[in-house]
């Protein structure tokens, strides 16, 4: 059964200039154990579409099951399944990491010596240990991206959603990152949800891509398939694949930090 | 009810440390009153100040609910810092009570000018405050309570609004009508008659009037009676909406 479906899910914001319909109606299913990733330029939606599958922004169309429950009618029991890591940190610079592991450990419910266990267990896992004691805000881009990544595990859940996980980082730690990615999916079976607007890292970390273009789902399938279909051959690029989806120069693929 | 309870504790002891990380702000908001007390104060002695007891018990009231007043309005603009550092998500997307997220909060506002109001007390004592001691407990549970109105309402602002540039003009429209009309610094039995009536609007109207009765002694009368009913009702009237705005921020 899938872990994740929606169906016609879609936001309009209203503001003072008027509607703005953000996710305009999205289907999409996601299977247990896949890496996930939904590609689209800055504004496609994608923040959007991650804040209503994570219950914190609800949606104003359309319906959606997430680890087996319906995201409106239970989203406690949605809450409890998932992991969550935003795109802006969401730790506190003034407090240790250490102080942040334990305290989202006992977030998730477990008790304080079980959090301060899990606490250990991940930063010996994401290779924290030596900057436990350290306040949040004095950790590099890459270090402060892994805590993120950290605090969504803090649970075991069985689905982490990321959005933009390596915007902002230098080369050396992005690949670090994907080779985390992979590893938590392959040793834990978790299935990964990441939004991203850079191809390289769509093509290198997914399993499965669905392009999203001005709040809908503009093509779906494996990189390769995408590349065949759209590019004209499978060693087609992704970016001259993304041009022919969206018919629009797509985002850049080196590694640059494109403001958000 | 009890997961209730131990997110609120959670979330009481993460602000509780935060504010033991900056000691200067635990005395800062001690300092506006304390002013007044010192310089404002001995002007008041002797003066005919209409109903019972003598200038200290009408004057450190109003300075008690001040401080609870302006300290408490203002404890919005941390969530908007943590907001932009995206600690609110971050705890809105675990299964932590929502109430909790909010209560932990407010709580700690609550200790921490409860504890001002002590220092004041202690200072008004020093200077020539002469009043029963139940009537001194009860002005501080009226600190507490108006804290906990105050501090949500100011949350669920602050929560709302994008920036602290659109935060500070607001609080600052309600926080000074609010002391001028409800009698904080002299009391309204002083006013002329549109004056008082006009601030029979003002909530915390009733708040200083039963807490100056119980610094003279009177617990059981209407001004008492009032006092409770419009702070619990005021406080419980906050925290919905405060929690509200918690389950369904961003929206
Ligand atoms: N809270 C909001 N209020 C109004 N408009 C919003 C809000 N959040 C996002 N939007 C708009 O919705 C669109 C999609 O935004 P977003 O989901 O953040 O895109 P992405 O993450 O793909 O870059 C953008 O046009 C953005 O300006
Ligand atoms: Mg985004």
């Amino acid at each position: 059964m899938a872990i994740i479906s929606t169906a016609g899910l879609a936001r309009t914001f209203h503001t003072k200039t008027g509607p703005v319909e953000a996710v305009r109606g999205i289907d999409l299913t996601v299977e247990p154990g896949e890496i996930l990733g939904f590609l689209g330029p800055n504004g496609a939606g994608k923040t959007t579409t991650l804040r209503m599958l994570t219950t914190l922004l609800s949606p104003t169309g359309g319906a959606a099951t997430v680890a087996g429950h319906d995201l409106v009618r239970e989203p406690e029991a949605v809450r409890r399944e998932i992991g969550y890591v935003a795109q802006s940190s969401g730790t506190d610079p003034q407090v240790s990491v250490r102080e942040e592991l334990i305290t989202q450990g006992r977030l998730y419910r477990l008790g304080k010596e079980a959090a301060e266990e899990r606490a250990a267990e991940l930063a010996h896992d994401l290779g924290l240990t030596d900057l436990l004691d350290r306040s949040c805000g004095a950790l590099s881009g890459g270090q402060k991206r892994r805590l993120d990544i950290a605090m969504g595990l803090v649970h075991r859940p069985a689905l982490l959603f990321l959005d933009e996980p390596t915007t902002g980082l230098d080369p050396g730690s992005r690949a670090d990152l994907w080779d985390l990615v992979r590893r938590i999916r392959d040793e834990q079976g978790m299935t990964v949800f990441l939004t991203t607007h850079y191809l390289d890292e769509a093509d290198e970390l997914s399993d499965r891509l669905v392009v999203v273009d001005r709040g809908v789902v503009a093509a779906e399938g494996t990189p390769e398939a995408l590349k065949r279909r759209y590019g004209g051959s499978a060693d087609a690029s992704l970016q001259d694949t993304f041009l022919a989806i969206t018919g629009r120069g797509p985002a850049p693929v080196d590694t640059t930090p494109v403001a958000v | 009810m009890s997961s209730l309870l131990s997110d609120t504790a959670l979330i009481f002891g993460r602000y509780v440390r935060q504010t033991l990380r900056s000691k200067f702000q635990i005395f800062f908001g001690v300092l506006m009153p304390l002013l007044y007390l010192l310089f404002f104060g001995p002007l008041l002695t002797g003066l005919p100040l209409g109903g019972d007891g003598d200038s200290w018990q009408v004057l450190v009231p109003g300075l008690l609910l001040q401080l609870g007043l302006f300290g408490a309005l203002f404890c919005g603009f941390a969530i908007i810092i943590e907001k932009q550092h995206g600690v609110v998500e971050r705890m809105r997307v675990t299964p932590v009570s929502r109430l909790a997220l909010l209560l932990g909060r407010v709580l700690r506002d609550a200790a921490l000018f409860v504890f001002q109001a002590v220092l004041l007390v202690v200072a008004a004592l020093v200077m020539g405050l002469r009043a029963p001691v139940g009537g001194l407990l009860i002005g501080f549970a009226f600190v507490g309570v108006l804290t906990v109105a105050l501090a949500s309402l100011s949350y669920a602002l602050a929560m709302k609004v994008s920036a602290p540039q659109a935060f500070g003009p607001v609080i600052n429209a309600v926080s000074m009508p609010s002391m001028l009309l409800s009698g904080l610094m002299l009391p309204m039995t002083l006013a002329p008659a549109w004056l008082d009536v006009l601030s029979h609007f003002i909530p915390f109207r009733y708040l200083v009037d039963a807490v100056r009765a119980g610094y003279v002694g009177e617990y059981t009368g209407t001004a008492m009676l009032y006092g409770v009913v419009v702070a619990l009702a005021f406080a419980a009237l906050s925290l919905a909406l405060g929690t509200k705005v918690f389950q369904r921020a961003g929206a």
